[in-house]
């Protein structure tokens, strides 16, 4: 029998906000985070909106008290506000030697956002060859680790957009395994010119603010955030308020193509599959969907079609909240399961901004307003990435 | 948590990748980088796919498919990598390509394949495999973590069989980069006498090692994976220790019983010591080796180090080109292989592999 | 027209990165997607490039990719029609 896995607390930096009250309210008041580009120099300033973190690197830093921002990656910065604000709001405190405490997790751009910069000029010496060592993805994993003080367990996944959901799923699979009691997992991307080129080069970038599930979608826009929940076996999560409990997880292997889904969205659809086996809910117990919904052609038509096959003829509220937060890569799959929990314990489904006409091949629109709800007991949530690596969780309230 | 080795794919700077050999032929390597003996991949990839590959994917692809062919395995129930800096190839054309043209006109295969699941993906893809699929980024403790969910998930799943495996590819810039900061010895070097330097810095290497993972039991399995750990920032180095005894404890094991301990020492003088210490001081009555003068040093050398010891379990012998003390009684079998890896005291490993 | 299509060709090859491909080998009114030479949507946006690049041919849509890029005669004839402007 497998152990129950609890959440008792999360922190969040985005678009819309740098904690988790002020997500809330944008959420609350449907306030996109979506803009012009204001602190990347690339080409594209004019072009592209994008939803930026509202803060400059030494803004962030003032936030933790960290020093030396200057040298420290803006994945890094983001990565470490929102993970002081899980372990703050769970009351975790990794020195308590009673429990083990571990960290797991994700980004895509890794340090990428000052190599970019400093590249070039490396054979300078100091101070642009620092960044030789804030590079890799474990960078900010440690930095995070150190700050709060957490060494009994490391690690760092990145599996492009459902990184930070396959933390929470590695999270949960190390508390029932013994190897640590609670986890902090979650992950963290900034914007960087690498990333923005990257999807450019792929047509997959809508000029405009994104439109998920809607008949002309015409891509997505980038994002930057962090996100981290505090995962709890029942043993260290007894004497605390617990917010919910994840009841399920799945990861499947679209194993199509390297940036698209199959046709009849065979990934995500086993990926929901199995999160809801695991739950032991059928598809009529979900309230609500949090979907991936980027907006892309691909995307929302595939995770469209393979929610119909799990849940048609009722089709739960379903959303995509990135046309408030933008696509924050490996924060996306943390970002949205804090929302998801936030939608779980204020009873309300937020809503899928800039939607007008339907995808003909699917029979359901996207939840358009703000909707209260009498309850919403467990909700679903996607994020599929490339390489066909698609993840689900469910959470449940308790 | 354990679990057997079915079977094996390895491609490194040594010829490792036919699996009917056991370096009867060992590679010297006069330079501070160490590049991989490579198959001829036509032989296992289609020229479709392979013409968009980099080595590093090239690679990775293939130790697979000699793994799973070694297994005789046709999909496995999970593919699980692991990878410290990713495709780093790809990572610094397509980087390289937004400096150099302003932003312009860049090329997005680059891109794509920069991402750090592409193997895994590219697996998943060329054996239609819908499963669990994860990828693992953590510098040196990237192989132990994927290691760690590999035996987690056959706990749960006893009947599965799981591909799992290290990459790493030596990219052209990053070496140069890494050079230009001391990461590597800065004298002329022979790879076969790797310890004899008094010096700082060690050599550059890559390989991609490949195990299929399982809990069956068959004559054809090479060993018994029965722990690893991963320890992160233990402070003094002599605590490592401390950490060791329970760990083989919990194997109801003791320190005399290990017929090996395989280390990875790098050759770096300042940082070799705290192997020093334990060879003389905690591993003195053991027989012990060393790898990283066949594989070099890079984030996944670790899983070169598991394929010697499946290897020496499997062929019950052990190569006199890794051997740094002979502790060993002729006629006795090899059973318990301890391996240890660290890295400048921030991240230190520990796998416990036995005959079976 | 000739010309064009050798060019053309050549430039193919060279995104494809073959060296074990020839002009000679490709048929200029051959389906270039699916089956034969293999390609897909990624060598699509690879062409997008490749006709913006060298031609100065910029395709806004990516779409329109698929009928253009049906065969090397058939984007032969598209940098034809659209380089005269």
């Amino acid at each position: 029998m497998r152990g129950r896995i609890f959440v008792t607390g999360f922190g969040i930096i985005s678009a819309i906000g740098r904690n988790a009250r002020e997500t809330l309210e944008s959420l609350r008041d449907s306030r996109s985070g979506i803009g012009p580009i204001t602190h990347l120099d690339t080409i594209h300033k004019a072009e592209l909106p994008v939803a930026e973190v509202k803060l400059s690197n030494k803004e962030l830093a003032e936030m933790t008290g960290v020093t030396e921002y200057q040298l420290t990656t803006r994945t890094t910065l983001l990565g470490v506000i929102a993970a002081r604000e899980a372990a703050r709001h769970a009351g975790l405190d990794p020195s308590d030697k009673q429990f083990l405490t571990g960290i797991v997790s994700a980004t895509t751009v890794g340090g990428m956002d000052k190599t970019e910069i400093n590249f070039k000029n490396y054979q300078k010496g100091w101070p642009y060859n620092h960044f030789i060592s804030t590079h890799d993805c474990s960078d900010s994993t440690e930095k995070i680790a150190d700050y709060l003080g957490i060494r009994d367990y490391l690690t760092t996944i990145s599996t492009a957009c459902s990184s930070s959901a396959n933390s929470v799923i590695h999270g949960a699979q190390l508390i029932r395994h013994g190897i640590v009691d609670r986890v902090l997992a979650g992950g963290t991307d900034s914007l960087s010119k690498f990333t923005l080129n990257g999807f450019h080069a792929l047509l997959i970038l809508d000029k405009n603010p994104c439109k998920p599930f809607d008949k002309d979608r015409m891509g997505l826009n980038l994002g930057e955030g962090a996100a981290y929940l505090v995962l709890e076996s029942e043993r260290s999560a007894s004497e605390k308020k617990v917010l919910c409990e994840l009841k399920g997880y799945g990861n499947a292997n679209d194993a199509y193509h390297q940036t698209g889904s199959s046709p009849e969205g065979l990934g995500p659809y086993l990926s929901m599959k199995e999160a809801l086996e695991m739950s032991g809910l059928g598809p009529e117990a979900i309230d609500y969907i949090n979907a991936h919904g980027t907006g892309t052609d691909n995307n929302d038509l595939t995770e469209g079609i393979a929610i119909e096959k799990i849940f048609a003829p009722h089709i739960p509220p379903v959303s995509s909240t990135k046309p408030l937060t933008g696509h924050t890569l490996g924060a996306a799959g943390a970002v949205e399961a804090v929302i998801s929990i936030m939608a779980l314990t204020h009873g309300m489904v937020f809503p899928n901004l800039n939607f007008r006409t339907r995808i003909p091949e699917l029979s359901f629109d996207p939840v358009k307003e703000l909707t209260k709800m009498n309850k919403v007991r467990n909700v679903l949530s996607n994020s599929f990435g490339f390489g066909g690596n698609d993840s689900t969780l469910i959470f449940s309230a308790c | 948590m354990e679990a057997f080795i079915r079977g094996v794919g390895n491609i490194s700077p040594q010829y490792t990748y036919n699996n009917a050999f056991f370096l009867e032929e060992v590679v010297p390597h006069y330079s501070i980088r160490l590049l991989s003996r490579e198959p001829d991949y036509k032989e296992y990839i289609n020229p479709i796919q392979l013409r968009r590959m980099s080595r590093a994917l090239k690679m990775g692809v293939t130790a697979a498919g000699i793994c799973l062919r070694d297994a005789e395995v046709g999909t496995p129930d999970a593919i699980i990598t692991a990878t410290g800096l990713g495709m780093m190839e790809d990572s610094e054309k397509f980087l390289t390509s937004i400096l150099d043209k302003g932003e312009r006109l860049v090329n997005p295969t680059s891109f794509i394949q920069s991402i750090h699941n592409t193997v895994g993906a590219y697996i998943a893809v060329m054996l239609k495999c819908n499963k669990y699929n994860f990828t693992y980024v953590h510098n040196f403790l990237s192989f132990e973590s994927a290691l760690t969910d590999t035996l987690m998930r056959l706990e749960e799943r006893p009947s599965e069989r799981i591909l799992v495996g290290g990459i790493e590819g030596l990219a052209e810039e990053y070496f140069k980069i890494t050079d230009s900061v001391g990461f590597w010895k800065k004298e002329q070097v022979e790879s076969l006498k790797l310890l004899r330097y008094d010096s700082p810095g060690t050599i550059a290497g890559e390989g991609v090692a490949f195990f299929l993972l399982t809990k069956r039991p068959d004559p054809g399995n090479y060993a018994l994976i029965r722990g690893v750990r991963a320890i992160y920032k233990p402070g003094d180095p002599k605590d490592i220790q401390e950490k060791i005894d329970p760990f083989l404890d919990k194997n109801k094991l003791e320190v005399r019983d290990l017929d090996l301990v395989l280390l990875g020492l790098n050759g770096d003088a300042e940082h070799d010591g705290i192997y020093h210490w334990l060879q003389e001081n905690y591993f003195q009555e053991n027989s012990q080796a060393y790898f990283k003068h066949l594989c070099g040093e890079h984030y996944v050398a670790s899983s070169f180090a598991l394929w010697l010891a499946a290897k020496v379990l499997k062929h019950q012998r052990i190569p006199q080109v890794i051997v740094l003390k002979d502790k060993g009684t002729p006629g006795k079998p090899i059973r318990n292989i301890l391996i240890y890896n660290q890295n400048k005291n921030i991240t230190h490993s520990l796998m416990l592999v036995s005959s079976c | 027209m000739e010309d064009l299509i050798l060019k053309l060709k050549k430039e193919i090859i060279g995104i494809l990165n073959r060296e074990d491909i020839t002009p000679e080998d490709i048929d200029a009114e051959a389906p270039l997607f699916g089956d034969g030479l293999g390609l897909d949507s990624i060598d699509a946006l690879e062409f997008i490039v490749l006709l913006e690049e060298t031609y100065g041919i910029k395709i806004e849509d990516p779409k329109k990719g698929r009928k253009i890029f049906y065969s090397v005669k058939t984007m032969a004839d598209y940098i034809q029609e659209h380089q005269k402007n």
